[in-house]
């Protein structure tokens, strides 16, 4: 190795150490230990204790859990594929606007600003069941609403509501995958004499199919994660005191129906402090998280990233 | 255009039927785009109104305020610690974004633009960590905040900024892409080390890149729930602004309009930071996408 190899090694070296430290510190190490940990028994107070797989196997028998896991999976399965449908479909519209597209891409993008807390909390308002004003409409035109968030059958269906609500993001990455369909695919398909569904169906979902893979798998991400609005929803439906940390005592009102998983994992890590327990819980939601991720990884282009 | 030419006779009432038509469809979209519209607004303009009335016509079904009382808002600052949790939050959100800009920009210019062995490793261990749960590592970080006792501050939360974030290179990296190479060589041919290319070529140019990365930095630290109920929800002086509102009534024994004001004030300033700085935003969004 010369002189100038071994200085540019250093200068690169220079420009990747704070984050390959980063990584080492924050991701790696408790990676590693979650998965040590996961296989131990320990509480705040007390030192690791070796149990071999049993905190795996106590998860067989853990009713909490089975729901928890019950209601992550209505969210993937309901919420993700709404959230698309939904974003498509807001895109579709605003790309066939001749008039105030930009005003309504604003109107449409906005509620993705909100913070999540701030935007659970206008929403349990809306749809309050006594005086909210969405079943004050909707008892205008002879519809008895429901109880949305103090329902245990329409609680997660309101936090779809509110996912709609703050679609803005994924509305603009699909935004600008329809606008980059070349026009003249569209005007070939005119004179063909294809209708609108046609051109859709033909020319738009094939090119728009890797943006819809992508979609999927950051959602899918983004509900095994899902915390912030179920926690606050329990919280302020529920209407029970909750100071800081004590806000675990009203996760998952009304009966059990907005506990995820995550809100389990928290749970049991720091209201029960079952350390050892919530760890094997991390580690099979990093297991489940990253078989996702490397769907996605495995087809995309863009991520294996060389410059062309 | 073809078919007016080829059949006269047949197409004018044909294209005057498909004027009709497709002045209908006009009209269809945008009533639709028009209620969307204001569904989409509605929950904003609801939870204002509610702020402006006066606590016991904050518990009806009613809509418009009776009486207006826009000193609610002054009210949540003195009744409330409001500004404390404002305080918070503003120091969280502005250290952690500076500090996180300043330590990712090298990594991802790194990533983009030099070559160097492990570099497509590095990249997908990125994105691991970008895409891993934050639930996976919560109980392992916070035990190793506790040990150096620092949980029940915002510490855990400002000190990774340093070592960089993952979505921060991600994002960066995409935009540094699309700067020609021919830029740098031509900085490096006059002699300019990697150090000084990345500060007077790179920077300068990659401004909308770096915003967009800073501005989702920004929103993502003010939003943040999960981060500062792990950490300080043992101490209320270090409590951020959506701590704060998520426990709001039942620690402080405020009005629903206090709350719905200090609902509205949380929200505020990333509404008015969007309207200056739109474009970033768009721009920054449609990086992360995909480019299949």
């Amino acid at each position: 190795m010369t002189g100038t190899s071994l200085r540019r090694g250093a200068t690169t070296f220079s420009f990747v150490a704070p984050a390959l430290l980063g990584i080492a510190i924050f991701f790696v190490y408790p990676l590693i230990s979650a998965i040590y940990f996961s296989f131990t028994e320990f509480d705040l107070l007390s030192v690791p204790r070796w149990v071999g797989p049993e905190n795996y196997r106590r998860m067989a028998e853990d009713p909490f859990l089975l729901q928890a896991v019950r209601n992550t999976l209505w969210m993937v399965v309901v919420f993700v594929p709404v959230r698309i449908l939904g974003a498509i479909g807001l895109s579709m519209l605003l790309v066939q606007l001749k008039r105030g597209a930009g005003f309504f891409r604003t109107i449409f993008y906005l509620p993705a600003l909100v913070p999540p807390v701030a935007a659970t909390i206008a929403f349990v308002y809306l749809l309050k069941p006594g005086t909210g004003p969405v079943n004050h409409v909707l008892e205008m035109i002879g519809i008895d609403g429901p109880l949305w968030f103090n329902s245990p059958a329409w609680a997660k269906p309101s936090l779809v509501l509110l996912g709609l609500w703050a679609i803005g993001d994924l509305m603009i990455i699909f935004l600008a995958a329809v606008l980059g369909v070349p026009e003249s695919l569209y005007e070939a398909a005119s004179l063909d004499g294809a209708n609108a569904w046609h051109r859709f169906r033909s020319i738009t979902l094939p090119t728009i199919r890797p943006v819809i893979l992508f979609a999927a798998v950051t959602g899918v991400i983004y509900t095994l994660q899902y915390f912030d609005q179920a926690a606050v929803a329990g919280s302020i439906a529920g209407g029970q005191a909750t100071v800081g940390a004590g806000i675990s005592q009203s996760f998952g009102y009304p009966e059990g129906s907005t506990f995820t998983y995550p809100l389990w994992l928290y749970t049991v890590g720091f209201r029960y402090s079952a350390l050892g327990y919530a760890n094997a819980l991390a580690i099979v939601l990093f297991v489940v998280a990253l078989a996702v991720t490397v769907i996605l990884l495995r087809r995309a282009k863009a991520f294996s990233g060389e410059e062309s | 255009m073809t078919v007016t030419l080829e059949r006269p006779v047949a197409s004018a009432p044909a294209t005057r039927a498909v004027k009709r038509q497709n002045r209908l469809a006009w009209i269809a979209r945008h009533s639709i785009a028009i209620a969307l519209a204001i569904m989409f607004v509605t929950p904003v303009v609801y939870l204002v109104l509610l702020s402006l009335m006066t606590s016991d016509q904050a518990l009806t079904s009613d809509y418009w305020p009776n009486t207006w009382h826009p000193e609610n808002y002054l009210r949540v600052f003195r009744a409330t610690p409001l500004p404390h949790y404002l305080l918070n939050t503003v120091l969280y959100a502005v250290t952690a974004t500076v500090l996180t800009l300043v330590s990712s920009v090298p990594a991802a210019y790194a990533l983009a633009k030099l070559r160097f062995r492990g570099r497509n490793l590095m990249f997908l261990v990125v994105i691991c960590v970008m895409m891993l749960p934050p639930q996976v590592v919560t109980v392992p970080l916070y035990l190793m905040w506790a040990r150096y006792g620092l949980t029940g501050s915002l510490a855990p939360l400002i000190i990774p900024a340093l070592f960089g974030d993952a979505f921060c290179i991600f994002l960066l990296r995409q935009f540094l892409l699309t700067i020609p190479g021919e830029y740098l060589d031509a900085a490096r041919v006059d002699g300019c080390g990697e150090w000084r290319t990345l500060l007077r070529v790179v920077l300068p140019m990659a401004r909308p890149g770096i915003a967009a990365a800073g501005l989702f930095q920004f929103f993502y630290c003010w939003n943040d729930y999960y981060g500062p109920l792990l950490y300080t929800s043992e101490n209320e002086q270090s409590w951020t602004l959506s701590l704060g509102l998520a426990s709001f009534r039942t620690v402080h024994h405020v009005d629903w309009n206090l709350v719905t004001a200090a609902t509205v004030l949380a929200m505020a300033p990333l509404i008015i930071i969007f309207f200056f700085a739109q474009r970033s935003f768009v721009q920054g969004i449609t990086l992360t996408g995909f480019k299949g």
